[in-house]
């Protein structure tokens, strides 16, 4: 299992090259670039410009614009944005940090409600409870992110009198006057503007787990060795959480890994709602100003925490699963 | 088509409790956007922005204390308040009576024939009242002609998309399971590539090469291309998987006996065995593309205005503003949701209709 794992990553890494190629080429088949602003700009010389196209190969063929840029990133050097005018590098991970923390906290919170939902639909499959969560549950599969977004900012605002919603921010990360705020104020302040796109994150995920711990579960009751420990006259407390629960949970490992690829995606537009300085609306920015280091850099960086997710997921499940381990 | 030889599994699929919902809403919708220029009272460009964000016509039947069974509507006029903000009030003194295959816009259906009557509307030439059933849009133009309009676009995407996609899954999956080895090695490590990177992040880099302003056509086109190019490789994984098992078949072993090309036996002796978990999976996907497209144009990167598409009349509601004082902007996300949560009931019972272990 080790060195599957290890072989896995190996591949990844010309796999993530050639989706990096097939962007370079496609940013650079696109009209115009990045350099256009500078060249409009006359309190730049056209000497500092043949300079910046020297030193970044812009005046090359593509594929030497490309074997150079795989060169600096052998040295961990993912290039200058031009339109943010900093170091890819530095502007990339603070950005990604940002999306971590979103992803992070919303995939904790919806496995603590999703999974005691599943368990407690499939143990009493049919209740009213059971039936009133698949309604809930189809609603949640078909609301677009997006839309889950625009209908809770419109809630918020609406909602200005009452206590609590009132104090939410509906947009940002940080409040204009962070920086006048005290230690415990800042975390505070950071927290609250977390709330909304958290619980998008949360709802959006939330029913397609819910669904599928329920019927893993329901599969697991099902099974022989339930009935063994039934006759056998265990509490039922014992048959659900020691024994159907641990089968129950182990595909659900292996899904964490998807699970991670579509909360980025469905983040990145969510960033950009609600101007969340994330990777997501870094990427928007960087294509339509076609900033090419700063687009094959989040693409990279997009890839690699998706490579990481699975990775994360496949030694989750060696931790958990005795059979994948030996296997 | 073994699907519908198999009595059983159609009965079961029509049984299921949330099929008929399912495919009444989907027609609905999809005959609305077949008919789209009969049906919408309103051509999808035509605006007064004059009447930016009106509220969606109050309907009446009772006018100066009269009962009439026929509906009407009053025009609305604005005045601005202390803030510069519009407030619109009914002109009750003439109610305009709402009736069936009114004369209103010249359109061409289908761009071939002309047609002036729409299915409902208010006879009104001059348009100075006009019957906006959700409210319009900020140049003033009818939001619900708008997403009739729009579900051309939207509800195509999802069907031709899946179609491309499908093509080829089946061929790319057949081909890598039926072949194993090395193909088998390539044609995956080569699909992985496209599951390697957050779908949205390779949207938008395949998105970048063309430029923004590029014809609605064109643009209509390049999504489609773009979310099947996203979209095979999980489908095809699957088929590998199930061409794969099949492939060790007799059946298989007797046709490659008789002499049959690789490719015919492909074709026509392993994929149809697919057919069903195919047929399933492709209706689960539709979403995915309905909700492809109405995010690259609710970014405004996808279909551009005069056109419509759901996503892009959604896209005016980015301003957290203008859904305060004009929530009825969000009713395109509301069709969006109709349309998802159909596919998703079909797909669900197609499933459980088709599925020997249920």
């Amino acid at each position: 299992m080790r060195d599957e794992l290890i072989r896995r990553l190996l591949v990844s890494i010309p796999q993530l090259l050639l989706i990096s190629f097939v962007t370079f080429l496609f940013i650079d088949l696109a009209p115009g670039d990045i350099l256009a602003k500078y060249r409009f700009d006359p309190r730049i010389s056209k000497e500092t410009i043949q300079q910046i196209e020297q030193k970044y190969h812009f005046d090359k063929p593509i594929l030497v614009q490309y074997g150079h840029w795989l060169v600096r990133l052998a040295h961990f050097d993912l290039g200058y944005s031009f339109s943010r005018e900093a170091n890819v590098t530095a502007v990339i991970v603070e950005r990604l940090f940002n999306t971590f923390i979103l992803a992070l906290f919303s995939i904790i919170i919806t496995w603590l409600i999703a999974i005691p939902l599943g368990i407690y639909a499939a143990v009493r499959q049919y209740s009213w409870g059971d039936r009133i969560m698949t309604a809930i549950s189809y609603l949640g599969m078909s609301l677009p992110g997006f839309f889950i977004a625009l209908i809770l900012m419109y809630v918020i605002y609406i909602s200005k009198d009452m206590p609590i919603i009132s104090l939410l921010p509906i947009g940002g990360m940080i409040s204009a006057n962070y920086e006048s705020l005290g230690f415990f104020g800042k975390i505070g302040d950071r927290a609250a503007h977390m709330v909304l796109p958290v619980t998008v994150l949360t709802i959006t995920a939330l029913a397609g787990l819910q669904r599928i711990s329920r019927g893993n579960m329901l599969e697991e009751l099902r099974k022989q060795y339930i009935v063994t420990a039934r006759a056998k006259g265990l509490p039922e407390n014992r048959i659900i959480y020691g024994h159907a629960l641990r089968n129950a949970i182990n595909p659900l490992i292996t899904l964490f890994g998807f699970e991670f690829s579509t909360l980025l995606s469905g983040a990145a537009l969510l960033e950009i709602i609600i101007n969340w300085p994330g990777l997501g609306s870094l990427m928007l920015s960087a294509v339509r100003s076609q900033d090419t280091f700063l687009v094959m850099g989040s693409m990279l960086m997009g890839g690699g925490m998706l490579i990481l997710g699975n990775f994360v997921s496949d030694i989750l499940l060696i931790i958990v699963d005795p059979r994948v381990r030996k296997g | 088509m073994i699907f519908f030889k198999d009595n059983r599994a159609v009965q079961k699929f029509f049984h299921h409790p949330l099929v008929m919902p399912g495919l009444i809403t989907l027609c609905f919708l999809y005959t609305c956007s077949i008919f789209a220029e009969f049906v919408a009272p309103y051509n999808y460009d035509n605006g007064n922005r004059e009447i930016s964000y009106q509220p969606p016509s109050k309907i009446h039947f009772i006018h100066n204390g009269k009962f009439s069974l026929q509906p009407f509507v009053y025009s609305y006029s604005f005045k601005f308040n202390s803030n510069y903000e519009r407030i619109y009030i009914e002109d009750k003194s003439r109610p305009y009576s709402l009736s069936l295959f009114t004369k209103g816009d010249k359109v061409k259906l289908w761009h071939i024939i002309p047609i002036q009557r729409h299915l409902f509307g208010i006879n009104d030439s001059s348009q100075k009242c006009r019957l906006y059933l959700f409210g319009a849009d900020p140049v003033g133009r009818d939001l619900f002609s708008r997403i009739i309009y729009g579900s051309r676009v939207s509800l195509s995407v999802g069907l031709i998309g899946v179609f491309i996609t499908s093509i080829l899954g089946f061929l790319i999956g057949g081909i890598s399971g039926y072949y194993g080895g090395k193909t088998d090695w390539l044609l995956m490590r080569f699909s992985e590539c496209f599951m390697l990177v957050p779908s949205f992040f390779l949207m938008l880099a395949l998105r970048s090469a063309f430029p923004i302003d590029i014809s609605s056509t064109e643009v209509y086109l390049l999504i489609i291309v773009i979310l099947s190019l996203i979209g095979w490789a999980g489908f095809a994984r699957v088929i590998r998987g199930m061409v794969l098992s099949i492939g060790k078949r007799d059946f298989v072993t007797a046709a490659k006996a008789l002499g049959a090309t690789d490719l015919r036996i492909i074709i026509i002796h392993i994929l149809p065995q697919t057919v069903s978990y195919a047929i399933v999976s492709i209706t689960l996907s539709i979403p995915g593309y309905i909700l492809g497209e109405s995010m690259l144009s609710f970014i405004g990167l996808g279909i551009q205005d005069p056109q419509a598409s759901w996503g892009n009349l959604l896209g005016v509601a980015m301003n957290v503003a203008d859904i305060q004082y004009h929530p009825w902007i969000l009713m395109p996300g509301v069709f969006i949701l109709l349309s998802v949560m159909a596919f998703n009931f079909i797909g669900d019972g197609l499933r459980d209709a088709l599925d020997p272990n249920r």
